[in-house]
């Protein structure tokens, strides 16, 4: 149950932030959803035996499942490279990181002037 | 064909499709200064790939299922690699369209980006692996093998010119599979928790006898048909395929929906068995995907926007087979999608040859295509046909089986949006063509930096983000010569023009792959082949 909770809280968080219209939040909410799921896969072996598999001498009355252990630990590492991704889109936008998909008008500024940078 | 090699030889060597170009793509990435080797690895790979995917199909042409758990463990701790005729089906199409892409990324001076190669292998890798697998997680990592590496071609196209148009595209593309992904992880984690399993072997028919595994199963579903864009969430491919360069988008139309598609078609079948008490709300989505897709497409303006929407549109097509899930429709579905994911790749290259030399895929910006580039109007035009589905084209066989199946079925609301659709289809091709083949000769061609900056004056979605190679030799050619010169070589235009083809023979001698495409639908039918072979594993 209490694991239920914290999915639902988590996954609730994540909802939120990704209906915000900058991009940091919505990668800190993506960020909070694959938690969520993550809790999720880790109750999907069932919160009743709580031993660590590790060692020889496991008892499988109280240990642990070992395999959504090991679909964690795979997705933690997926989730982390892709929410790495998406923080590098929130940080190279051109002035701010608004998710508008209108364009914006020019702003004059030479570095990123456009016409300058088609030749080179 | 006899190859001599008997099933448990050829089982094993199935991981090969997944080994061979990951180590090949890292290779890439270690001699990366190495400017030549880069294509000679590519295409060597790609080749080799399509020469097993063909080999798959004339061993498995009988109906047979190989399946290996990879390091020998037992059944249900191994990860099972299985290949039946649909899975050779899909393996070969894939390979061919990575091969005829990749070629055409070559030709447009994509190849030159910063590990476009061994990203490019890295996506095949995850393509074969989420059409090879027989096991749900293992499906999951492979889709975010074959993401991850699109994000980074995605990337590619941005880095020189900018542009919030393209970076929105990109952060949508991410969010938009990463949320689907997550969906996917969460029904795994579920489909784990209330059948014990995650192996399709051990998963057979679970989701029609037991309603926990069923809502399970329907989330991993639904990520599927978030990732396959039907229709309630179809949005995000309309906004995101269009803002890369041509060459991405070619190659990512054929691979990302269609394993998907593949998956919805496989889960489906095994774990559902086919169960005919939720197939009226596969149709519902599927016949409003059909609809809303080519509504939308029909409002575009630029040809690879009006493109992309048809895709969707077209993926309610193929969707629709496994809909009705009869030998006949899954037949239909099946002939339906290998006919198409051709089809779309060479649309996308004829515009795309277009984009990369005139700058623009506006529609009345560039005109009469026809006359400066016969050979690009000619595949563009055959392409086009056979996406309405007219005779001697591939379409019509495609179109004209699944009306039959969804007849037989009783289907007739699917089948009348069917045929309407069929000629808003035709429509809007008819706009392409109009609107960038024909007009005024007068009229001069766009310079080939014509709307480079999607930020700038005149931005256009879809249109202006080609890869221009030749900006300065361009430059100086006087535009208002009555003769005009063409830009396009034939290098550039032949991976459309070879596709052009494949679909002509497809549409003529369509009885090889109906034969093929039935064998499949047969796998799918009686999944008992198929759950056998993956318990022998």
């Amino acid at each position: 149950m209490t694991l239920a909770l914290s999915v639902g809280l988590l996954v609730g968080g994540g909802v939120y932030l990704m209906m915000r219209r900058d991009m940091l939040r919505i990668a800190l909410g993506f960020t909070l959803l694959s938690h969520g799921v993550n809790l999720m896969l880790i109750s999907a072996g069932g919160t009743a035996w709580r031993d660590e598999p590790f060692g020889t001498h496991t008892d499988t009355a109280t240990v642990a499942d070992p395999l959504p252990q090991a679909f964690v630990l795979t997705a933690i590492v997926i989730s982390f490279s892709i929410s790495v991704l998406l923080f590098v889109t929130a940080a190279v936008g051109r002035r701010n990181d608004n998710t508008r998909p209108e364009i914006d008008e020019q702003d004059g500024d030479p570095a990123r002037d456009p016409a300058s940078e088609v030749k080179h | 064909m006899d190859t001599g090699m008997s099933h448990d030889t050829i089982g094993a060597m199935l991981a090969l499709f997944v080994a061979v170009p990951l180590l090949a793509a890292g290779l890439l990435v270690i001699f990366r200064k190495v400017v030549w080797l880069q294509p000679v690895v590519l295409f060597a790979v790609l080749g080799a790939s399509l020469a097993g995917a063909l080999a798959l199909i004339a061993e498995l042409a009988g109906g047979e299922v190989i399946a290996h758990g990879v390091g020998n463990f037992a059944f249900g701790v191994a990860i099972p690699f299985a290949a039946d005729m649909f899975t050779a089906l899909m393996l070969t199409t894939t390979a061919i369209l990575a091969l005829l892409s990749a070629w055409f990324a070559a030709a447009s001076g994509h190849l030159r980006e910063p590990f476009f190669a061994p990203m490019v292998l890295v996506l095949m890798t995850g393509v074969y692996g989420a059409l090879l697998t027989a096991d749900a997680f293992n499906f999951f990592v492979f889709i975010e093998v074959m993401l991850l590496p699109s994000y980074g071609l995605y990337a590619t196209t941005i880095h020189r010119r900018g542009g919030d148009l393209m970076l929105g595209g990109m952060r949508l593309y991410i969010a938009a599979n990463l949320l689907a992904s997550t969906t996917l992880l969460a029904g795994v984690a579920m489909v784990y928790a209330t059948a014990g399993t995650v192996n399709l072997g051990q998963l057979a028919g679970a989701a029609s006898e037991d309603p926990m595994v069923a809502i399970a199963m329907s989330i991993v579903l639904l990520a599927m048909l978030t990732k396959a864009a039907v229709v309630p969430v179809h949005s995000w491919l309309a906004r995101t395929y269009a803002y890369t360069s041509p060459a991405m988008t070619a190659l990512i139309s054929g691979l990302h929906t269609k394993v998907a598609v593949y998956a919805i078609y496989r889960f489906y079948a095994v774990v559902f068995d086919g169960d005919t008490r939720f197939l009226w709300i596969l149709v519902a989505l599927f016949t409003a995907t059909m609809l809303i897709g080519v509504l939308g497409a029909v409002g575009e303006k630029t040809t690879r926007s009006i493109l992309v929407f048809h895709m969707i549109s077209q993926l309610g097509y193929i969707l629709m087979g496994v809909a009705l899930f009869t030998e006949l429709g899954l037949t239909a579905g099946i002939f339906y999608l290998v006919h198409h994911m051709l089809v779309k790749a060479s649309l996308f290259l004829s515009t795309g040859a277009v984009e990369v030399k005139y700058g623009t895929g506006e529609l009345d910006k560039v005109t009469d295509i026809a006359r400066r580039e016969p050979l690009i109007a000619v595949s563009f035009f055959a392409a086009a046909l056979s996406l309405a589905g007219i005779p001697p084209f591939s379409g019509f066989v495609a179109k004209f089986s699944l009306m039959l199946g969804t007849f037989e079925a009783g289907r007739y609301i699917a089948l009348a949006v069917m045929v309407i659709v069929s000629l808003i289809t035709l429509l809007s091709m008819l706009k392409i063509w109009n609107g960038m083949f024909w007009g005024d000769p007068k009229t001069p061609a766009p310079d080939p930096a014509a709307g480079q900056d999607p930020d700038g004056e005149g931005a256009t979605l879809g249109g202006g983000v080609a890869l221009v190679t030749r900006t300065e030799e361009t430059r100086t050619e006087d535009d208002t010569e009555t003769a005009p010169r063409r830009r396009i070589s034939l290098w550039l235009a032949a991976p459309a023009a070879i596709l052009a083809l494949l679909t002509l023979a497809i549409g003529l001698g369509g009885e090889v792959l109906l034969g093929w495409a039935e064998t499949a639908a047969h796998g799918l039918m009686d999944t008992t082949g198929y759950v056998e072979a993956v318990s022998n594993s």
